[in-house]
């Protein structure tokens, strides 16, 4: 893992330290190459620092055709080459005089074709034309960015509906009771949670690092950062690098505001939203109650509106259901009708009563068993013949 | 810390789905009731979240064991 940067809580320690040079190696019989021995004094010389801030009086500045700048920066007692490639040199805004004092970004870099040294720089700054304060705030800047910690892509969106935010902010600035007024105003259903911390003078950084640290310990879906307005330097706890990686660390989205129109502290840019004032932190982070209220109300219509309308067809199909139900209980009604008059009619068709009425007569022994054959008819036999009206006794007269 | 056992977005997305499941027309009039009842408590805690008119403002306290501390604020 490479060295975490600018970790440090005083300022002094901004850019981490470095990892310890490798010591020197084994003794051993052989011989070293001069490729080993350069690649060894490379790895230790560049491992020893990283990309560092370099006070110092720039001179020798010499512009090559191709576009780099070749100088030295030195004080009293020592001094170092550098170089500054074509790129940087483009982004730079001006030229530094020779002789003047300035701040310089460099990394040391070993040249191992030659066993040079050169400080391969990035940014030259004129001390004359930056406070020590801004050169801080450049510093925590580069050990910021290098994190990644201003990059969009880390930024969160802020929850809809939130139900507890958590304010850190001073208890006895006006910037609070400003909040609770647009949070009256705005959504009274939430809870602010207000952790107290100071937020202009020493102990400020300190204090507002360990309020974003209790953020961390409460159920809050959003917290805000805020202060009233001030002067510039009042915001100084807001350029340093603790409480910008305070902010970066809660677990929540983060609106920072901090009460300055124009000038914008790295914690605005860390935050996952600037605001310009406390005030308006809360209008962004709150909905507004009417308009939800309107919502809500639109859905409730919306709700009832397709039930209605359900209820409507369901209603129709029963209807047409209780219609059809009816016409299949006539339909089989009358089918069952027709249907008896034509077994009825069968039924007649092949009754013996019928065939009687045709002029035929039945022969029945006195226990209404047909007589059929000779047999059953002895001579003398009494038996009773069926016609059509009625029946007569008869009795049979001689042989067959 | 969070008393709401149900949080107004969540209510109200679900809401929405409700709504919509009626609206696509091919829920049966049992599943319609349903949804519709269970929408119909949606509305009544979105409408009660929103009148809710008494905001409440705590400070949070840290205890020398490191234990936090609640307190109401006047503000």
């Amino acid at each position: 893992m490479p060295p975490r940067r600018g970790s440090g809580f005083d300022g002094a320690d901004l850019f981490g330290a470095a990892p310890p040079p490798p010591g020197p190696p084994e003794p051993r019989q052989t011989a070293y190459s001069v490729t080993e021995v350069t690649g060894l004094l490379k790895a230790a010389v560049e491992g020893a620092l990283g990309q560092v801030w370099i006070k110092g009086e720039l001179a020798e500045l010499r512009p090559h055709q191709s576009g780099h700048w070749y100088f030295t920066l030195r004080d009293a007692e020592a001094q170092i080459r550098c170089v500054m490639w074509r790129t940087y040199v483009q982004r730079a805004r001006s030229r530094p005089a020779e002789g003047a004092e300035v701040f310089m970004l460099a990394r040391p870099t070993f040249w191992e074709e030659r066993c040079e040294l050169r400080f391969t720089a990035v940014t030259i700054l004129p001390t004359a034309g930056v406070g020590e304060q801004q050169l801080a705030q450049l510093q925590v800047r580069d050990a910021l960015a290098h994190d990644g910690l201003f990059d969009p892509a880390r930024k969160r969106r802020l929850p809809p509906y939130p139900e507890t935010v958590a304010l850190v902010t001073s208890m006895d600035g006006a910037a609070l009771r400003d909040m609770a007024t647009v949070a009256r105003r705005r959504w009274p259903a939430v809870r602010l949670l207000v952790i107290g911390a100071a937020v202009q003078g020493d102990p400020a950084a300190q204090d507002l690092v360990r309020a974003l640290g209790i953020v961390n310990r409460l159920a809050v879906d959003v917290c805000v950062v805020g202060r009233g307005g001030g002067a510039r330097e009042d915001l100084a706890a807001f350029d340093t690098e603790p409480v910008c990686r305070a902010i970066a660390a809660v677990r929540v989205p983060v609106v920072c505001a901090v009460g300055h129109e124009t000038d914008v502290t790295l914690a605005d840019l860390v935050a996952d939203v600037r605001a310009a004032t406390p005030s308006a932190a809360l209008e962004l982070v709150l909905p507004d109650r009417a308009e939800v209220g309107g919502r809500i109300a639109h859905l409730g219509a919306r709700l009832a509106q397709p039930l209605r309308r359900g209820i409507h067809l369901a209603a129709e199909r029963l209807f047409r259901s209780e219609d059809r139900l009816r016409h299949a209980v006539v339909a089989g009604i009358r089918r069952d009708r027709d249907r008896v008059a034509r077994l009825g009619g069968l039924l007649d068709a092949l009754s013996p009563l019928r065939t009687v009425a045709r002029g035929y007569a039945i022969a029945r022994d006195p226990d209404g068993r047909v007589l059929r054959r000779v047999a059953d008819l002895p001579s003398g036999t009494a038996f009773r013949l069926q016609v059509s009206d009625g029946s007569v006794p008869a009795r049979v007269e001689g042989t067959a | 810390m969070n008393e709401a056992p149900l949080s107004l977005a969540t209510t109200l997305r679900r809401l929405e789905e409700i709504v919509r499941a009626l609206e696509a027309e091919d829920a049966d009039l049992d599943r319609a009731l349903e949804l519709f009842e269970e929408g119909v408590v949606a509305l009544r805690l979105a409408r009660e979240r929103v009148a809710e008119a008494e905001l409440r403002v705590q400070r949070v306290l840290e205890e020398a064991g490191g234990d936090l501390r609640v307190a109401d604020l006047d503000v």
